[in-house]
């Protein structure tokens, strides 16, 4: 069983976030980069536990960008790909990072694509639809749980207000979330496994990008904020009432 | 034309499309054009009613076995009927459906896509809109190079503009291709807002100390009839169940009113909660950043003050 796993290279939870370049580049100046959390603890670990308990499943990462996702790819080896492709693209419009994706799988005959829920760093939540579009295969997002049986995949996924459980035949693409599979830390045998292990560079193929980012902007910072005597709370609903009119 | 895609959920049409439709009707006028809405499956209520949002046509696609949501279905006749009516600009909730069909949608027409919106495009030059990224700590403005075009609105983003009217329901005959995909059931916790639709959240950390504490905020949630979340190391030790986990790795929220109640405000709870529109923080801490994204702060011990607040709402509407 081939199972492709989407790795995206996101800045760390902790990062500042700033621009350079009249506002229209991030500042990576002092950014640790980590794998996207959601690629990372739920799309790949789940991976990783499907081979544990089934040898013949192939781990194959995929990530579309610059050299510079070099560490983040071999950390995904670390914790247990088994090969991995970086496609040579740096574009930033999603259409470009899926046609590319989908490029690959087109060839590859996988059984499943695994995506996290979505990037810390863009939110857009959309490689997995647009893999769907692109590959013409069923796509379950919001996983939380995914079970094979053969050639079935029992898969529960977040709903508004609750959860559905739900069963698909491969191939399928799944956007996966919290509950999949607990984060894991590598080990120096994976580390030292992985410096070695397959890692493809393809050149870029897609060129036109559907959208271009013009401009970042910080939130203005809050006014500060007004401290209310924890022995007045009526004050504190006439706030919420009369000045936020919230309540 | 800008076509709206209405979602529902057995049967009901989910609070998300109000402000789908409103932001759609307001993009319709802006562009000098008129909004017309998309349904898939059968409803309980009045489409008609829908006309108050803004929308003039509501086409409906009646094929019951569109009531299970599946996200390559659904994408395929959404863009069968873009295609059929001249739809130019395709608008969805930015909740979990639209995020998986809105991206899908883009690839067949070819459209350009901005999911997670803020605010109406700017279309002096171009077609630019504004999104939240990384996780709302910052905007960007995203130009549209396609003639047409997603977005897919980020949920209490906009707000419900409620006008008058009605709308015309028309039938739209679409092939609806077989689902691969076998529902076999469905999980809800009944009588509860969906966090992502909730306009009021109370939420506690770490700092209520264990699960056994947690009746002073179910009170205060109760008295202000508003959902209930909460911080990741709660979730995590399972003191509450993981959807109420909110945050960059949770659910990313924007309510009018965010109580937080013994949470620290990490950077990472504080990406899931930062655009809520007011902001009250409840720690014994003076020190704790939490503060420093709030509007309103209480430094005292939840304990004592948590119970008093929700004396003072009860108070407060039994006096209203
Ligand atoms: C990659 C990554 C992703 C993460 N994602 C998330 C996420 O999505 N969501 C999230 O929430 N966290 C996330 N975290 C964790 C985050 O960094 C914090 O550890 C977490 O938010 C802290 O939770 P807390 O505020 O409940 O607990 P604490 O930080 O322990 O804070 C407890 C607070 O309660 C106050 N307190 C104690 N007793 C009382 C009392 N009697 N009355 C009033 N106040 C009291 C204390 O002063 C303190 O401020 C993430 C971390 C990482 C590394």
């Amino acid at each position: 069983m081939n199972i492709l796993v989407c790795i995206s290279k996101t800045p760390d939870t902790t990062a500042k976030i700033a621009f350079v370049e009249g506002n229209t580049k991030f500042d990576e100046n002092g950014v640790q980069w980590i794998i996207n959390p959601y690629d990372e603890w739920y799309s790949l670990v789940r991976a990783i536990e499907l081979k544990e308990k089934n040898p013949n499943v192939i781990i194959h990462l995929i990530t579309v960008g610059g050299a510079d996702t070099e560490p983040i790819i071999r950390k995904a080896l670390a914790l247990g790909g088994d090969e991995a492709i970086r496609v040579n693209n740096t574009s930033n419009d999603s259409m470009v990072v899926a046609q590319e994706i989908a490029a690959v799988a087109k060839g590859g005959a996988y059984d499943m694509i695994l995506t996290g829920k979505e990037t810390i760093d863009y939110n857009s939540a959309s490689i997995g639809s647009m893999l769907c579009a692109l590959l013409d295969t069923t796509f379950i997002p919001n996983a939380i749980s995914l079970d094979v049986n053969g050639n079935t995949a029992i898969v529960k996924r977040e709903i508004e207000g609750g959860e559905e459980t739900c069963e698909t035949n491969i191939p399928f693409i799944l956007s996966c979330q919290k509950g999949m599979a607990e984060q894991r830390i590598p080990n120096m045998r994976g580390i030292m496994a992985a410096r070695t292990k397959p890692l493809k560079v393809l050149e870029a193929t897609i060129h036109n990008e559907t959208t271009s980012i013009q401009q970042f902007d910080i939130p203005p910072a809050k006014s500060g904020v007004k401290l209310v005597d924890p022995s007045n709370m009526d004050e504190l609903v006439r706030l919420l009432k009369e000045e936020a009119k919230v309540i | 034309m800008v076509l709206i895609y209405i979602d529902q959920d057995e049967q009901e049409i989910k609070k998300a499309s109000f402000e789908a439709i409103s932001y759609g009707a307001a993009l319709a006028k802006q562009l000098g054009t008129h909004a017309e809405g998309i349904l898939l499956g059968t409803v309980k209520e009045s489409v008609e009613a829908l006309g108050k949002y803004g929308v003039s046509i509501v086409h409906q696609v009646t094929n019951s076995g569109l009531n299970n949501f599946d996200a390559s279905v659904h994408a395929t006749v959404v863009t069968e009927a873009a295609k059929k009516l001249g739809a130019t600009v395709i608008v969805f909730a930015h909740n979990i459906n639209g995020k998986a069909i809105a991206p899908a949608v883009a690839v067949k027409l070819n459209a350009g896509l901005v999911a997670g919106a803020c605010a109406l495009p700017k279309t002096d030059a171009g077609f630019v809109v504004t999104k939240t990224v990384f996780s709302g700590k910052a905007f960007a403005s995203i130009k549209i190079e396609t003639p047409i075009k997603v977005i897919s609105v980020n949920q209490n983003s906009f707000g419900v503009i409620v006008g008058e009217g009605n709308a015309t329901l028309e039938n739209l005959d679409l092939p609806v291709p077989a689902s691969k995909i076998k529902i076999t059931s469905i999980d809800k916790i009944k009588g509860e807002v969906p966090l992502t639709e909730a306009s009021l959240v109370v939420s506690g950390g770490r700092g209520l100390k264990g699960p056994e504490n947690w009746g002073i905020l179910l009170d205060l949630a109760k008295a202000l009839g508003a959902s209930t979340a909460c911080s990741r190391p709660v979730s995590d030790a399972d003191w509450r169940p993981h959807h109420e986990h909110v945050g960059q790795t949770g659910i990313q929220i924007a309510p009018n009113l965010y109580i937080a109640i013994g949470i620290s405000g990490a950077i990472q709870h504080l990406a899931g909660v930062n655009r809520s529109k007011t902001i009250v923080v409840i720690n014994k801490d003076p020190e704790a950043p939490f503060f420093k994204a709030a509007d309103y702060g209480v430094i005292g011990d939840a304990f004592e003050v948590v119970p008093a607040l929700t004396a003072a709402i009860l108070k407060s509407k039994a006096g209203a």
